[in-house]
């Protein structure tokens, strides 16, 4: 901790909060500053950062790049093209650059009459200025440790996503998060509010990728708003490389009775914690919450989940499933609260977790809070090797050691990938894990 | 083709297999019989290479290869087949998928172009009609939710298409009724001829109604103690081991 510069982040801060002393955006820094210099870096003290306290604080010991303004960035948008997965030619494309927001790469091709994208100063200023003022930065409330207070500290090149009433965006919404760390350690603070308005649906993509050999932490917060029925699905892939780690919040508020989908697929990348919270805020929310997990050499992923139902009727399912090899580490903590109206709640969670190697490690904590006493709630952990008979028995077919392994690995995750609706994604995405299971070899 | 010589296994140093001797040749179809514990099982698992088993003592041969020194994938592309006691529920497996994969793998070691989709296809179907099984079976993940029947025809489905040489039936007939044991007998017999062998082990006289087999041993406490033809099959069935048990210990006293 005493390596951490903190007078570096009060001198940007400062230079950030004398830009426009009075709006809206700057009384939400100082309160996210107040609380990042109170809470400072989490530690394996606090119960949320137990396992991720100290891999995270470790981070701030580098000397990173505070990128405060939307200089000119070397990123292009042939890299952009070269990032596009097939099947996203048509993507509604916000490209993030070291955390800020950079319109002129970014290709909207929805119609402003059904999604709106702009700079979340813009925002506070226009026709949407009430409804930023009134959700953006409510997720503070659940989560409020230092991290998550520094993001908010530096809200700036953020971005506003309004999808229009009754609209159904076809094409994706996709996010690309650009570290581009060629010269310098980056530290990327991208921040968004979505709002998706009644009866619309939308689906978002969020993937990230560190340019350079130095380092990258992408400390990021989206909060996302659901109205009344309407369809929110929600991906995001991490798979960049060892030098690049993330705090990626994903903190979901469904406000009236809506549906929402979210998957966190994590393959690659240096520390990496998850937060994904679904708040059920009206009667008879329904949601599905994905998560999968493939994790070698030092990779440490940490999934943090939060259901909370405050109401009568909702549903949520949620599903994790981790094969951890090398010394990687899982760490898996999900929680579900039903508060004291929220009766007839449906709640399940499940973690399942494969270990590959002796070194690698998984740490799983499901956990339930019930203040109401008519529901239905579940929730388990697995943690274990491969099924050694079923392995034995593909062997003795006359299928090699290794390529069983990879069948059943395979099948292990494959119930999580069928869960990605957006059928180019899911493609990617098994090509990835194949080509990943079939490179594992067994350790004994 | 199978040549087991003084075979001695155990699992977690308690010795099961206490000397076996066993010579079959193409074209036969040997039983294996004796009460519960006798060591059938751990002598089919030996063969098809569960690790969990230490062969402390023995040779076997297979067509002429020391199959001990196999791996258990390498002992099934040389030809040998267990059908499970217990096949095992592979969830988000294909059956289909898994049996190209396995023929291919096979055809692979030796020598050959994996097979097309269509000839795969062909095969399957011949094999389907030759074994009775619903295709619908295939579609799904390995015995996933399969009655007892099913998982028992599954097994002699795979040995259809995968055309061992020798084949070594583990209980197969348990956990069947009649109709299921009659079918399973049947596709049993269908995939004999004169390159092939069959080890049937079991408990009881009905599988061997169906498949008349040519040789019958009696393996009681890790050892072949009698052997015979299918008339002391019958035997067994009539009067139950204690009459061997009895002979054995009075032999002993003599």
């Amino acid at each position: 901790m005493e390596q951490i510069k903190l007078e570096y982040f009060g001198e940007k801060f400062n230079q950030l909060q004398s830009l426009d002393p009075d709006a809206f955006l700057t009384q939400v820094r100082k309160e996210g500053f107040d609380t990042f210099n109170n809470k400072g870096l989490p530690t394996h003290k606090n119960e949320e950062w137990k396992y991720s306290g100290a891999p995270v604080s470790n981070l701030f010991k580098k000397e990173y790049q505070l990128t405060e303004d939307k200089k000119q960035s070397q990123v292009t948008k042939n890299d952009i093209d070269e990032m596009r997965l097939p099947g996203f030619e048509n993507a509604n494309e916000l490209v993030f650059v070291n955390g800020k927001f950079v319109e002129e790469l970014s290709t909207i091709r929805s119609s402003n009459e059904q999604l709106v994208v702009m700079p979340l100063e813009e925002a506070e200023n226009s026709n949407f200025s009430e409804i930023v003022k009134e959700h953006l930065g409510k997720s503070n409330l659940f989560i409020n440790d230092g991290i998550h207070a520094l993001n908010t500290s530096f809200i700036y090149g953020g971005v506003f996503i309004y999808v229009v009433k009754k609209q159904i965006i076809e094409n994706p919404v996709y996010l690309y998060h650009i570290s581009d760390a060629r010269d310098n350690h980056i530290l990327a603070q991208p921040r968004s509010l979505m709002y998706v308005d009644q009866r619309s649906k939308v689906q978002i993509v969020e993937s990230y990728k560190t340019i350079g050999s130095m380092d990258s932490f992408t400390n990021e917060v989206m909060e996302i708003v659901v109205n009344t029925d309407a369809i929110l699905e929600y991906y995001k892939i991490q798979n960049d490389k060892i030098s690049a780690s993330q705090v990626a919040t994903t903190h979901i508020r469904q406000i009236g009775k809506c549906f929402v989908h979210t998957l966190v697929l994590s393959l690659n990348g240096g520390t990496i914690r998850n937060n994904t919270n679904i708040i059920m805020e009206a009667q008879g929310n329904e949601a599905h919450m994905y998560g999968l997990y493939l994790l070698k050499g030092k990779t440490h992923v940490d999934n943090h989940t939060l259901v909370d139902n405050k109401m009568p009727n909702c549903f949520s399912n949620e599903l994790y499933k981790g094969v951890i090899d090398d010394s990687a580490t899982g760490v898996f903590s999900g929680k579900i609260f039903v508060r004291p109206d929220a009766q007839k709640t449906n709640a399940y969670q499940s973690n399942n977790n494969i270990l590959l190697s002796d070194n690698a490690n998984v740490n799983s904590k499901p956990q339930l809070e019930i203040y109401a006493d008519d529901v239905k709630c579940s929730h388990g952990c697995t943690v274990g090797r491969l099924d050694e008979e079923a392995l034995f028995y593909l062997r003795a077919r006359g299928i090699s050691k290794e390529h069983a392994q990879a069948m059943l690995l395979q099948a292990f995750a494959s119930n999580i990938l069928d869960e990605i609706k957006i059928e180019p994604l899911r493609e990617f995405a098994e090509e990835l894990i194949s080509a990943r299971l079939s490179e594992v070899n067994m350790e004994e | 083709m199978l040549s087991i010589k003084n075979l001695h296994a155990s699992v977690e140093g308690t010795e099961i297999l206490k000397g076996i001797n066993l010579d079959i040749k193409a074209g036969e179809v040997h039983a294996i019989m004796g009460p519960n514990g006798s060591g059938k099982s751990t002598l089919a698992s030996v063969l098809a290479g569960r690790e969990e088993y230490e062969v402390t003592e023995g040779s076997v041969e297979f067509l002429g290869k020391d199959i001990l020194e196999l791996s258990p994938e390498d002992r099934a592309r040389e030809g040998l087949f267990l059908a499970f006691q217990y096949p095992v529920e592979i969830p988000g497996v294909s059956t289909v998928n898994f049996i190209k994969t396995a023929l291919n793998e096979k055809r692979k070691y030796h020598g050959e172009e994996p097979l097309d989709a269509v000839s795969f296809m062909k095969l399957m179907k011949e094999k389907m009609n030759l074994v009775e099984i619903d295709k619908s079976l295939l579609t799904r993940s390995i015995n996933e939710g399969f009655s007892g029947g099913e998982k028992k025809k599954n097994e002699i489905f795979q040995m259809a298409m995968l055309e061992p040489k020798l084949t070594i039936l583990d209980e197969t007939d348990s956990g069947l009724d009649i109709d299921a044991l009659r079918i399973v007998a049947s596709g049993v017999n269908k995939l004999r001829d004169e390159n092939r062998a069959i080890i049937v082990i079991t408990h009881y006289q009905r599988l061997l109604d169906y498949l008349q087999p040519d040789f019958v041993h009696v393996l009681l406490n890790g050892k072949i103690v009698r052997n015979g033809t299918k008339e002391l099959a019958l035997e067994l069935e009539e009067k139950g081991y204690d009459f061997i048990k009895e002979e054995l210990s009075l032999k002993e006293e003599v």
